[in-house]
């Protein structure tokens, strides 16, 4: 069964440099938890802290209510899928699923059964006397969370395993990873780049950037309500107008911008200070050639390419901003001529003013 | 052109095996000859005699013995030692590291000479300043096995070192993260990985010390190795006993070689078989 | 050290760094100490070791200078102390041994790791080596049975009339040490072809091809790609033949002439014969300092580093 992790105000600092900033947040057992952003943001460093391989700075890591300070990573009940698997080139596929259990005295029997067993789990039956070499990408992939699950952990500390494979294999393998996670109950912990990946897997996502975490929420939240521009833009596209705030009324704000007066949503507690910007989203930006009530900007089509589901059109206004929308193909939708002058135009409450980055 | 030249690299090859072996064999031909002194020219009739001799030569066996005692005993200790050394240097960096590496490394270069006279007076003024008769103190050979260490662990070091550049270190995380402890991660992740390194380590301390004869000269007091005793054999007046042992030296490397040849081919041809099974 | 306990734990830690202190104290960095600071004592009785005579002096140093005997240089005749001129006579014919076994190895490395079928390369490696496991002293003593005044080779030659009578090759034919320069090029010249055939691998045959592209010379190519790249390894085999070379005991004790003395032989007549450790610690220092600056003027020459050498 999984445990619950506590990160209380987590520092690590690599010389002058601080890779984790007062990071707190708080896993519930069970969940799948993501930590999405950019390389060098710290959350490897983050993953390496719980597993025990770094020492934090300053601040408590809690797993299952037990402060691990002290603890070292072979007395942890963790278990890392390594972001190049690090599975061991000289064993069998068997041997390196029981490794975890013949270190702990296991005998051979039961270690060879249970290594079936896991073997099943993750859909390799008959695998087991196979040299790690023999076998593909996918099925490196399997045998690592096999071997992962075979020291029965709480916790599961996955870093960036699926980026070495390719778009198939990744998106089936995601299906696996929740599947996997749903029916032994243990927590994960998934370190990854890829937004697409991080919300269609996880409970929760904590974004971070800069060794500090920006937001903590669940999918939807994140995507559809980022609580700053660092979120907003790192996860799904935007359009960006900086601009001046103005009158406030029912969440409601007025923003003066170079391109003209718009108006978006204001949420409480946002500070009202320079680092304001707009935010829309692509699909919340409709072209069309009448100008709209509010919020329009006329513009000339630059760019047009067709995705398949979607159209993506990219257009400039006189002046000078740089517009990108897309339009959903239904199948009877009239796609822009380059060069045609149309008006870019969005809802006030899909659009949103939001801080930079928030950094302490 | 190019032919030509391929035609003048081909006959070169075959000059310089000609040069390598035609020593040998002359010399195992006078093994043969019934001549007193050690010759093929003139020819005076073969003869089995040297051969009798040779195995009569109780002191030349003693020294072969003595060779194999100290060639053991000096895997046993440089083997460790150069593992356990190149482990360190891996794991450090920076000023301390070059500083290591070139003390490591500096055996090799000096002298074998040099390095068994300083053995000598090491552990002899060791004996003085203790004012002890222990063993260890005196020359012997357990004296040419420190000797010996000294430098043929450089040379393990070196290849383990070698080896050590290609592995992960990642995998010991993995295996801590396992929950092996640390002496089951050296045993189960690392030493596996090295021991071709360390296979190959030993065999070069082995025959290093067989061969070795500066060292042990000077640190051997009054005991033989065979290359010791060849030495004095070759100084103080010669009889084909001696080209006698040379033919059963070159006989045992032979075999040695062509088991070795042999064992390589079939591998190559069972990964060959392999990768056509793949295919 | 942190990465090392982080990666192995205390007490594994503690069993590296003991086994590595023992090899580089006790039998690397605390001998040589010894031996420098022997050499600089007088030898003594057991009796007056300690004693008021036991005094630190350059007495031991100065005997390398003593015994001045005639030599020629260039054709001039000089006064010259002889342990000094055997010295001088190991420098220089080391180092003519070194360079007629870089001559040798060179094409035949070239060969190996360019030209030959790569299927056969592993069985000629092997046929190559075998030589170097049958003993350094019999190897010498297979010279000095064809070099014998009676032996095969004279045999041979005045049988096919290249000589009209036998040749005393061991007392050398142009100077005295050919028999002993032979011996150490036929023991020693695998330490050169193996290094500089490891060197010459490493190079993209791309390189070679691109210049025979451009129009270079097959001389050229090498003068211009090859032996720049195969620096290292050639640098390695220097050191190493000349080491060899120089440090060599067996070689010149089987195979000298009458007039032959190798530096080696003087120190252990030091060592053995006279029973004075303290000079033959002298000798050997100097020794030791001959080996470094050789190796320092080659890594210079070469522009390599240490653990380019070392490889």
């Amino acid at each position: 069964m999984g445990a619950g992790i506590e990160l209380e105000d987590v520092i690590c600092d690599f010389g002058s440099f601080r890779a984790v900033d007062r990071v707190n947040v708080t896993v519930k057992e069970g969940e799948f938890f993501s930590f999405l952003g950019p390389s060098g943001c710290g959350k490897t460093t983050i993953l390496r802290m719980i597993s025990g391989f770094t020492d934090p700075t300053g601040g408590v890591i809690r797993i299952g209510g037990k402060d691990m300070k002290g603890t070292r990573p072979n007395q942890r009940p963790t278990a890392l899928i390594f972001q190049n698997l690090a599975l061991f080139p000289l064993m069998s596929v068997a041997d390196n699923i029981a490794f975890g259990l013949s270190v702990r005295g296991v005998d051979k029997s039961k270690c060879r059964t249970r290594a079936d067993e896991l073997l099943k789990l993750v859909d390799l039956p008959g695998a087991g006397d196979k040299l790690v070499s023999q076998l593909s990408g996918g099925q490196k992939q399997r045998v690592a969370i096999a071997r992962a699950l075979a020291v029965e952990p709480a916790v599961m500390l996955l870093d960036e395993p699926l980026s070495a494979l390719d778009l198939k294999l990744r998106q089936h393998m995601r299906a696996e990873l929740r599947s996997i996670q749903k029916r032994t109950g243990v927590t994960f912990i998934y370190i990854t780049h890829d937004q697409g990946e991080a919300l269609a897997m996880s409970d929760r996502v904590g974004v971070m950037s800069h060794g500090q975490l920006q937001q903590v929420a669940d999918p939807r939240e994140i995507y559809n309500q980022p609580t700053n521009g660092f979120v907003a833009s790192f996860v799904g596209e935007n359009n960006i107008f900086a601009g001046k705030l103005g009158a406030v009324s029912n969440g409601i704000a007025a923003f003066s911008t170079p391109h003209g007066q718009f108006r978006a949503r204001l949420a409480d507690g946002v500070a009202r200070d320079e680092t304001l910007k707009l935010y829309v989203r692509p699909e919340y930006t409709i072209l069309s050639p009448d100008p709209g009530a509010e919020n329009s900007l006329p513009v000339r089509v630059t760019e047009v390419s067709f995705e398949g589901n979607f159209i993506s059109v990219h257009a400039i206004s006189d002046s000078g901003a740089n517009v990108a929308a897309e339009i959903r193909n239904d199948g009877a939708v009239t796609v822009p001529a380059v060069g045609a002058t149309l008006h870019a135009t969005f809802a006030a409450e899909s659009a949103a003013l939001l801080p930079d980055e928030t950094r302490a | 052109m190019t032919r030509s030249r391929h035609l003048l690299g081909h006959l070169y090859m075959a000059a310089f095996l000609i040069y390598m072996f035609v020593p040998l064999i002359i010399m195992a031909g006078a093994a043969f000859n019934d001549n007193r002194l050690p010759s093929v020219y003139p020819w005076k009739g073969f003869t089995w005699r040297w051969f009798q001799e040779l195995f009569a030569d109780t002191t030349l066996w003693v020294s072969f013995a003595n060779t194999l005692w100290v060639a053991v005993a000096v895997v046993v200790i440089a083997v460790p030692i150069g593992t356990a050394a190149a482990i360190l240097i891996n794991s450090i960096a920076g000023k301390v590291r070059g500083f290591l590496y070139g003390v490591m490394v500096a055996p090799i270069l000096m002298p074998g000479v040099v390095i068994g006279i300083s053995t000598l007076l090491f552990w002899n003024s060791m004996g003085n300043v203790t004012g002890s008769d222990f063993i260890l103190f005196n020359p012997g050979l357990h004296l040419s096995v420190l000797g010996q260490v000294s430098f043929i662990a450089s040379f393990v070091m070196l290849l383990v070192l070698a080896r050590l550049q290609s592995f992960d270190p990642g995998l010991e995380e993995a295996a801590m993260d396992l929950g092996a402890s640390n002496s089951q991660v050296l045993r189960r992740i690392l030493l596996p990985h090295l021991y071709p390194a360390i296979a190959a380590g030993a065999a070069i301390a082995f025959f290093q010390s067989i061969e070795n004869f500066n060292t042990t000269l000077f640190t051997r007091g009054t005991q033989n190795t065979l290359t010791v005793y060849v030495f004095s054999k070759v100084r103080s007046g010669i009889t084909p006993t001696i080209n006698a042992l040379a033919l059963l030296m070159i006989i045992a490397t032979l075999i040695a070689a062509i088991w070795y040849e042999v064992a390589r081919r079939r591998k190559e041809r069972r990964l060959a078989a392999l990768e056509r099974a793949q295919d | 050290m942190s990465e090392l306990l982080r990666r192995y734990g205390p007490g594994l830690t503690l069993i590296f760094v003991l086994l590595t202190a023992f090899w580089l104290l006790m039998l690397v960095i605390l001998p040589n100490i010894t031996l420098f600071e022997a050499s600089f004592r007088p030898y003594l009785p057991v009796t007056e070791i300690g004693g008021p005579r036991d005094v630190y002096s350059l007495n031991n140093y100065a005997k390398f200078l003593n015994n001045a005997v005639p030599a020629s240089y260039f054709g001039i005749d000089v006064q010259i102390p002889v342990h000094l001129k055997t010295f001088l006579a190991t420098v220089t014919y080391s180092g003519v041994v070194t360079i007629v076994c870089f001559l040798l190895s060179y094409p035949l490395a070239y060969y190996l790791a360019k030209v030959v079928n790569p299927k056969s390369l592993p069985t000629l490696i092997l046929l190559l080596s075998i030589p170097l496991w049958v003993s350094e002293a019999l190897r010498a003593f297979a010279w000095y049975i064809i070099l014998t005044f009676n032996g095969p080779l004279n045999a041979v030659l005045v049988g096919l009339g290249v000589l009209e009578a036998p040749v005393r090759w061991q007392n050398g034919v142009m100077t005295p040490y050919d028999g002993i320069m032979i011996g150490l090029t036929y023991t020693y010249v695998l330490f050169m072809l193996f290094p500089i055939y490891g060197a010459i691998q490493s190079l993209d045959r791309n390189q070679i091809e691109a210049a025979e592209d451009l129009g270079a010379r097959w001389w050229q190519i090498h003068w211009r790609v090859v032996l720049p790249h195969s620096r290292p390894g050639i640098a390695s085999g220097c050191v190493m033949v000349f080491m060899l070379s120089a440090g060599s005991l067996l070689v010149p004790t089987v195979l000298p002439s009458t007039s032959s003395n190798w530096f080696t032989e003087t120190i252990r007549q030091w060592m053995l014969e006279s029973q004075d450790w303290n000079t033959g610690a002298a000798y050997s220092f100097l020794y030791i300092l001959l080996c470094s600056v050789v190796v320092m003027v080659v890594m210079w020459l070469f522009r390599v580093k240490l653990n380019e050498i070392a490889k």
